[in-house]
């Protein structure tokens, strides 16, 4: 058999769940989706003694926009449920954009958002995603709770802030403004392949079509999401035209500091990171205006 | 560490199977040695290759990234199921052969799998949509060509039979 042994408990409740966390910490990993960490285990690069399934779990797999300013995704929410939900996609357009893009319909039915923010893979499209939209993460422990930004979840490759007892309940973020448009984009060799680059672009427009604010953030370019938002500010104040979104998209590629891999150099990812700069945030001014 | 037993009951195309397994076994390995059921075919065993795609409650998923104790209590549809039992091959199935849509067959049983679901909730694809459904199964015999025209066809059957 190809992953290490284990042992194999279905938490049949959240408390349950972080009880047995508490009690086997480091040793124990939550089971939602699995198709991070099974893969790891077939490979032995992970080998947990405890692995607690999580899937029944089902006040985590929601998708709650019962509040208009915030969107809330529970942890155990799978790719294709997301995917599915025509309300959902209409109100957050990254993920409209991202989710066609991870990985394929196979993966999609299983992997869930927690699974893949907990894997904090830097070339993964959500973890970038949720930096753009300025996410909460909601984490729980047998202890209590606790309320993180997105931007401080993400410390390190294949590293969050989750203490070993801790686990992702929730991730909440605000709804979009009706001023602001935003769009996803990344290059990968194949389709479903992780991304050489890719951004999360959010822009938002005054009432003279001024640039009053920009949100730019990157996977597979650094060791986290990369977020370039202030690179890109010498749009702020500005009308979104070819030229401005060029000379911000300049600016970007000057401050992205990828490390260059076997499939992309360093220069390459720079190149493209430009060059979806300008797309991205061009598309998402298009949005606007057609929205209007 | 002492290997622990798990009781598991699921559906395998319509059959009712009850097993203990190891927690570690994966679903693939537990469809092929268990029950032998051979047609999931296991290429990466990482969810890359697609060969071991199977239907769970109707969803195509890779087989070898989740654990057959993880299937208890579902409903599973392979290969060996698609086929009527006097071995009448069914649209996809036989499109496939008219279209020489597979050379060496490794990969046959998760595209099936995969365009059997594909297929039923887009009964009238794209020849790009389909190659897009087609994305997460590799296939290093035939370009792929053969295996689009074969579901494209099998599509079309497929229509013209429905009521």
């Amino acid at each position: 058999m190809k992953p290490a042994p284990f042992k194999y408990i279905v938490a049949s409740s959240l408390a349950e769940a972080l009880a047995l966390k508490a009690r086997y910490g480091e040793e124990a990993r939550f089971l939602a989706g699995g198709q991070s960490l099974i893969p790891a285990m077939n490979f032995r690069l992970a080998r947990p003694t405890v692995l607690i399934d999580i899937n029944g779990l089902t006040e985590l797999a929601s998708i709650d926009r019962s509040n208009a300013q915030t969107i809330r995704l529970g942890a155990l929410t799978r790719y294709r449920v997301m995917e599915k939900d025509a309300g959902f996609l209409g109100a957050c357009q990254l993920f409209a954009d991202a989710l066609p893009q991870i990985a394929h319909p196979q993966i999609r039915n299983r992997g869930t958002i927690g699974g893949n923010l907990c894997h904090a893979d830097p070339a993964s499209e959500l973890p970038a995603v949720v930096v753009a939209m300025q996410a909460r993460m909601r984490i729980k422990s047998s202890r209590g709770e606790r309320e993180l930004a997105a931007a401080d979840f993400f410390v390190a490759p294949l590293t969050t802030d989750l203490a070993a007892e801790e686990m992702l309940a929730e991730i909440a973020f605000p709804a979009q403004s009706p001023r602001s448009g935003a769009s996803f984009m990344e290059v990968a060799r194949r389709r479903g392949d992780f991304a050489l680059a890719g951004v999360a672009a959010i822009v938002s427009l005054d009432e003279e079509d001024r640039c009053s604010g920009v949100r730019l953030v990157f996977c597979g370019v650094g060791e986290t999401p990369i977020d370039a938002s202030t690179s890109a500010s010498s749009l702020i104040g500005q009308r979104c035209t070819d030229k401005t979104i060029a000379a911000a998209a300049a600016d970007v590629r000057r401050m992205v500091a990828p490390a260059g891999n076997i499939h992309a150099s360093a220069e390459y990812q720079r190149h493209i990171a430009e060059i979806l700069t300008r797309r991205a945030i061009a598309t998402a001014c298009d949005r606007i205006a057609h929205a209007a | 560490m002492q290997p622990e037993g798990h009781d598991i009951e699921l559906s395998v195309n319509g059959v009712q199977y009850r097993r203990v397994v190891e927690a570690r076994m994966l679903l693939s390995d537990f469809l092929r040695h268990e029950l032998m059921l051979a047609g999931t075919h296991v290429g990466c065993e990482h969810g890359v290759c697609g060969a071991c795609t199977i239907l769970l409650d109707g969803a195509p998923v890779r087989s070898c990234l989740m654990f057959a104790v993880q299937a208890g209590g579902h409903e599973l549809s392979t290969v060996e199921g698609l086929s009527a039992a006097s071995g009448e091959l069914n649209p996809l199935q036989q499109a496939m052969h008219e279209h020489h849509g597979l050379q060496c067959g490794y990969c046959t049983p998760g595209i099936l799998m995969t365009m059997t679901a594909y297929l039923k909730e887009n009964p009238d694809p794209s020849e790009l949509e389909l190659r897009e459904a087609l994305s997460g199964n590799l296939c290093r015999c035939t370009g792929y060509q053969n295996i689009v025209d074969a579901m494209l066809k099998a599509a079309e059957m497929m229509r013209a039979a429905a009521p």
